[in-house]
């Protein structure tokens, strides 16, 4: 037992606390407790700034499925369900490939490509979201309409989901587009809970005689899935909330949608573009009350998600 | 053929293929990066003109969007390192109870909350403050509006990387250090911050390297400007924003120009994280 902690401990031994002891500490704790203060107030200004919002359209706000600012009805469906439906796109196509990429770098890579691809794939983290966004527009707007959206069409063009005539800035696009900013993050924290693995789960399975796929999958997959699970949520808390790729990429028609090769609209996209255009009070309030909804969601994602990787959760380098 | 279906040869050959599925994984992972970076610099560098480096957005340039991003990232760096340092400080010195393991998960959550949310808090607390008469209403869309987002998305991270800094500081220097007499606040500052200054220096450039780029929270603040800063309480350029006008804009002139001011802003930002690293194998490399 550390001197130091046993001296702040149960034991009645204290340091004696100069006056600048007593203010130094005082500071930063007054300082730490501001910054719990100012997500409280977070959500007070956001509730306060759409009391009017809320006193008009209260809880029907969420089953509302039309957004006029001229006939001042205002409802959030048609973004809640193209926030699941983009977010559910993102962890089908990002998930698979972070997993992948977290059991490469820690079980298969040979030990000198561990590092600089470690790191090239953190890189991904570093890329600002408007770039992402531009990349989206001209880039893998165009690939999507032309190749890929017509080829995943022909495969499942029977089903209502892959129908109409594809045309690339649509929910389908923004769905990649997600998928591949939260690799970063998922392959991280799922990375750090295969490294957590203790060694003898993998000579176990091997002194059995396993493959080494089959080491990864009985030893070290398994015994690792609380905090892949955990690492796939905190990839949904970024996706739900990433808005400018969304926004540039998704083809922004506030409606819902039958197919992901039409356009649609996220809770976030849908304030970013309509934030500049809004007409006071009533429209902007109505966003802001769109964005008090964001927030709750990703708060009850996130809370959940650090109670799912527990102690694996860091904020990481690139894992932002 | 009766050797494909060996239970042992279909073990291996299983194997083989998930082991290249991984690699797959990686390579499809790349892919995208490869590409934005490609198009980044094939498009953008012939857009970087001397006129468009030098000049405004009002002729077409990006000179008043790197200054816009520079005033931003500076003034947000004064405000979040401070108490984003001092929360840290709190977390690994003095909050061992419950306190600081509460105050550990707000400061996490936090770091996860969506940036266009914290944009709106921004702009309503300004409008709000503005209604109770302390600020007039254009303050919405201002430096100081952009300052207030930006910090509140930099703190929680600077506290949670300082707090991590803070941590790697062994507890026998501190233990020595208060054996001597010294008091804990001079041992903290004294001893403790300088001994883990090049781990801190990493979270601090980690912080700038996220609000660096962030666009959405600056679209609901700091709105747009095509002029240089011209004060505190007026709309500025930066760097993201004016990607995003460019690249929505309709002329092919300015999507050239959008390639142009992303590549300006990837190499700052790619940049900022390659120096994080850098800052952190230094310090492995001394130990």
């Amino acid at each position: 037992m550390h001197v130091f902690e046993t001296l702040r401990g149960r034991t009645r031994l204290r340091l004696r606390a100069t006056p600048g002891d007593l203010a130094f500490e005082g500071l930063s704790t007054f300082i730490a407790l501001a910054v719990v203060g100012l997500l409280v107030l977070i959500t007070v200004i956001l509730y306060l700034a759409a009391a009017e919002s809320i006193r008009t359209y209260g809880l029907g706000f969420l089953s509302g499925s039309v957004w006029d600012s001229v006939s001042q009805r205002f409802g959030a469906a048609p973004f809640i369900y193209g926030m699941l439906v983009t977010s559910a796109l993102a962890l089908l196509l990002g998930v698979p490939v972070s997993l992948g990429i977290a059991i490469f770098l820690s079980e298969l890579s040979p030990a000198w490509l561990r590092i600089p691809l470690t790191f090239i794939v953190e890189l991904l983290a570093a890329v600002p979201s408007v770039v992402y966004g531009l990349w989206g527009i001209f880039i893998l707007g165009p690939a999507m309409r032309v190749y890929i959206e017509p080829g995943v069409q022909a495969v499942l063009g029977f089903l209502p989901l892959f129908q109409g005539h594809p045309i690339g800035s649509d929910v389908f696009t923004a769905g990649v587009i997600l998928a591949i900013m939260i690799i970063p993050t998922i392959s991280a924290v799922s990375r750090e809970a295969l490294l957590a693995v203790p060694d003898s789960q993998r000579e176990a399975a091997l002194s059995l005689g396993a493959t080494r796929w089959e080491t990864t999958r009985l030893g070290v997959l398994r015994y690792a899935r609380a905090g892949i699970f955990g690492a796939a949520i905190l990839g949904l808390g970024r996706a739900v909330g990433e808005t400018m790729a969304v926004t540039m990429t998704i083809g922004n028609r506030a409606a819902f949608f039958g197919s992901l090769f039409e356009p649609g609209q996220t809770i976030a996209s849908q304030i970013a573009s309509r934030w500049l255009d809004a007409v006071p009070p009533l429209e902007l309030g109505a966003l802001i009350q769109l964005g008090l909804v964001l927030m709750l969601v990703s708060l009850f994602i996130n809370l959940f998600a650090r109670l799912m990787v527990g102690r694996f959760l860091r904020v990481g380098e690139g894992a932002e | 053929m009766r050797f494909l279906f060996d239970r042992d040869t279909r073990r291996r050959w299983f194997d083989v293929i998930m082991s290249g599925a991984t690699l797959l994984c990686v390579a499809l992972a790349l892919l995208p990066l490869g590409s934005i970076l490609f198009e980044a610099l094939v498009r953008g560098a012939p857009a970087l003109t001397p006129t468009f480096l030098t000049q405004s957005s009002l002729m077409g340039g990006i000179a008043n969007a790197i200054q816009g991003t520079v005033i931003l990232i500076g003034l947000t760096a004064l405000v979040a390192l401070p108490v984003g340092i001092l929360t840290g400080i709190y977390l690994s010195e003095y909050g061992k109870h419950r306190l600081g393991g509460i105050v550990r998960l707000f400061v996490d959550v936090m770091t996860q909350t969506p940036s266009i949310v914290v944009g709106i808090f921004a702009y309503s607390f300004i409008f709000e403050l503005s209604l109770l008469g302390f600020f007039p209403p254009p303050l919405v869309f201002s430096v100081i509006s952009a300052v207030i987002a930006l910090a509140t998305i930099m703190i929680p991270i600077v506290a949670r990387t300082s707090e991590e800094a803070l941590r790697l500081v062994p507890t026998s220097a501190r233990e020595a250090a208060l054996a001597l007499g010294i008091p804990r606040y001079r041992t903290i500052l004294r001893v403790v911050l300088p001994s883990c200054a090049s781990a801190l220096v990493t979270g601090a450039l980690l912080g700038i390297a996220r609000v660096g780029g962030e666009t959405a929270p600056l679209i609901m603040t700091a709105a747009w400007n095509n002029d240089f800063f011209n004060g505190l309480d007026q709309p500025i350029a930066a760097l993201p924003t004016q990607v995003y006008r460019f690249a929505v804009g309709p002329s092919l002139a300015e999507n050239r120009a959008a390639w142009g001011a992303s590549l300006i802003l990837v190499l700052l930002m790619l940049s900022i994280s390659i120096a994080s690293r850098a800052v952190i194998r230094l310090r492995a490399v001394r130990r």
